[in-house]
């Protein structure tokens, strides 16, 4: 029975936790995110969980501890934004080349400088290549029904691999909206008894995390973990497919809105979907073919899906929430016309940049964008390749 | 497809523009409806002009980004008038209420030409009588509930008072001043 | 995926490793006979030998193995030759001597 409730993004994932109940979570404050650990550790005070909380003194601590509790055997998690991910650097990739289950609420935050605490992706987005699995949400549902599935994704024998829970900082995760929960016990179940077949902690068994590989294992290992990159595609699809059982809510890898017998498409992650979709809809009355392809999951990036699910359209514009500063676009940009090469499609491709350090995405912006792409198809007008939206100047 | 109603808050860090906005989207959810609530956020600090939002609907709200044609705007402090646009935007068949002790004749010169209905509520007098202090957020919360007609009036009391008594359980006199505030506004407007 | 780590070698095909290079067991140095890259022998006088124990600490083999408070001889499994206990024993109880 789902239970109706209004809830921030920070309060929706928070409370994912507090239902998932996992063993240890080391964590440091930072903006926009501080909520999370004050809630779970309020929610330990009120004895309503009983996750150890271990208030460390940096991010490059609460890391490091997370994957201490997890090679250990716990099931940990700890939550960051922005400079706090980016001081977790070197962690990052010791949890994933040690293959360790845990999982990351990011809340996303625009990474310096300027310094700013407003939303964007460039966080995340330069921990791309760092082997973290990454689940983007649109609002706060999606952001709590991605962290109910996180441990299920991560844990799998199949993977192994962590998992950052990405929502956009502010936008969703202090903005308050309508939201289905689902009961304890249907978590609980879904979620399950975190059981490693190897820790740290089991006296049967000794063992060592973590050792030094030299050439001649190092590239073999790489070869190992990105495999069970590959892997993480089946087992996210079935995970979701479980949750959609008990929840009612479908999950893919990516979103598609009004898209199959669209002309011109908006590829995009995150908040700024949910304006996009309400732009299509006014867009659909005056008559044009406009759709969405929102990307639910980043990392392992869903290729061959991708181009299948936009070979039909005349013009694709990819829109990213930070810049590569490559000179030519934006990660998300870079990723989606790769796919499309690769699947031989030639329509146009444009890529823009928007909502850098919380600059606000509109309905306006997202119609200019699609004006764009029909007049460069229709009538050849010029539009560059690369460029950014909702810029003055 | 407008059968959302947007709201927009303007206040100083401190006066509980935000708490108010967040409140209003509660006491909406709680009457069935789907909400937001949400302010915008900077390195705000205590009297620095900050703005809220609401967006109140029978259907699920999917749109992410600020309110920049608002069917209603609360003004929580005054002297924001002279420094803020705060009918950019607004409706001219929604309405604006204003914190202020003068008749809306008297600030209309600060509304850049608004066409609309405009209001005030002087918070301070019916807080201070209310509540022996000035906490404007309750009163703007009730002049902005009475003028939009988001809820319906009873409804609104009645979630209120559940409110207030989960929030202030050990101060029964708080309960009872912020009910009294209300209710004064709601007679006024 | 392997589990039996005696298994695992440089030339193992990538299939083979542990997840995440694991190593399931303990002491497994001891596998690793670094005796063979010795190029010159430490010989123990048991004559000069005081037992003041000052080379066991500095081996960084840990192949001066102590029984009921004595050293014995050298553990030349794992003894790579570094001469370090022949450097600081202050009773020329242990010689370097070229060779294997």
């Amino acid at each position: 029975m789902a239970i109706r409730e209004r809830l921030s993004g920070n309060e929706a994932v928070s409370y994912a936790i507090k239902q998932i109940n996992p063993d240890v979570m080391p964590a440091f404050p930072i903006t926009p995110s501080t909520e999370i650990p004050q809630y779970v550790s309020t929610y330990i005070s009120n004895g309503e969980m009983d996750t150890e909380f271990i208030p460390v003194e940096s991010e490059h601590s609460s890391m490091s501890a997370t994957i201490g509790a997890s090679a250990a055997g716990a099931r940990a998690l700890t939550a960051t934004s922005s400079c706090g991910l980016a001081l977790m650097w070197e962690e990052l990739y010791v949890a994933a080349s040690n293959r360790l289950p845990v999982v990351l609420a990011l809340v996303n935050r625009a990474l310096s400088g300027p310094i700013n605490i407003n939303c964007d992706h460039s966080d995340s987005m330069g921990a791309r290549d760092s082997g973290w699995i990454q689940i983007y949400a649109e609002n706060n549902q999606e952001a709590y029904d991605n962290f109910v599935q996180a441990y299920r994704i991560s844990e799998h024998k199949d993977v192994l691999l962590p998992v950052m829970i990405c929502q956009d900082g502010f936008i969703t995760s202090h903005g308050v909206e309508n939201i289905e929960l689902l009961e304890d016990e249907e978590v609980k179940n879904f979620v399950g008894e975190f059981n490693p077949e190897h820790y740290l902690l089991n006296t049967k068994e000794a063992m060592a995390v973590g050792p030094y590989a030299v050439s001649n294992y190092y590239m073999e290992s790489k070869k190992a973990q990105t495999e069970a990159m590959k892997n993480a595609k089946q087992v996210i699809l079935d995970v979701a497919e479980d949750f959609a059982k008990m929840s009612g809510r479908s999950y893919g890898f990516f979103e598609e809105y009004r898209l199959d017998d669209a002309e011109y498409a908006i590829v995009i992650i995150g908040s700024a979907a949910g304006t996009t979709k309400d732009a299509i809809d006014e867009m659909r009355n005056e008559g044009k073919k406009v759709g969405l392809l929102k990307i639910r999951v980043f990392r392992p990036f869903p290729e061959t899906e991708i181009a299948e699910a936009l070979k039909h359209l005349k013009g694709v514009a990819i829109l990213d929430r930070t810049d590569s500063f490559n000179a030519h676009g934006g990660p998300l940009g870079s990723e989606v016309t790769q796919a499309l090469f690769n699947a031989k499609c030639t329509m146009e491709v444009r890529n823009y940049i928007y909502g850098l350090g919380g600059r606000d995405f509109k309905v306006s912006d997202v119609k200019k964008v699609f004006e764009d792409m029909e007049g460069l198809v229709t009538e050849g007008k010029e539009v560059e390749q690369y460029q950014y939206i909702g810029l003055r100047g | 497809m407008k059968d959302t109603v947007e709201i927009r808050w303007h206040g100083r860090g401190g006066q509980g523009a935000k708490t108010a906005a967040l409140l209003l989207a509660d006491v909406a959810f709680s009457t069935g409806k789907y909400v937001q609530g949400f302010p915008e956020y900077g390195p705000e600090r205590m009297g620095a002009p900050i703005t809220a939002y609401n967006r109140i609907g029978s259907d699920r709200i999917r749109i992410h980004s600020n309110i920049y044609e608002p069917d209603y705007v609360v003004v929580v402090d005054e002297t924001l008038l002279e420094s803020v646009d705060v009918t950019a935007g607004l409706n001219p068949d929604g309405a604006i209420v204003i914190n202020s002790a003068k008749k809306p004749e008297e600030v209309k010169e600060h509304l850049r030409g608004y066409t609309g209905k405009v209001y005030t509520i002087d918070a301070r007098r019916i807080s201070v009588a209310a509540l022996g202090k000035y906490f404007p957020n309750s009163p703007m919360l009730a002049a902005i509930v009475a003028i939009s007609g988001v809820i319906d009036r009873a409804t609104f009391l009645k979630e209120m008072e559940n409110s207030y008594k989960h929030k202030f359980a050990k101060k029964p006199d708080v309960i009872e001043g912020n009910m009294q505030a209300l209710k004064m506004v709601l007679q006024e407007l | 995926m392997a589990t039996d780590i005696s298994k695992i070698t440089e030339q193992s095909p990538w299939q083979d490793l542990t997840v995440g290079n694991q190593i399931y067991g303990s002491g497994t140095a001891k596998l690793f006979h670094t005796g063979e890259w010795r190029i010159a022998k430490p010989i123990f006088d048991s004559e000069k030998c005081t037992q003041c124990l000052l080379c066991t600490p500095v081996c960084p083999d840990s192949s001066i193995p102590v029984v009921n408070g004595e050293r014995g001889d050298f553990d030349f499994d794992h003894c790579k030759g570094c001469g370090i206990c022949a450097a600081v024993c202050p009773f020329d109880a242990i010689t370097m001597k070229e060779g294997q």
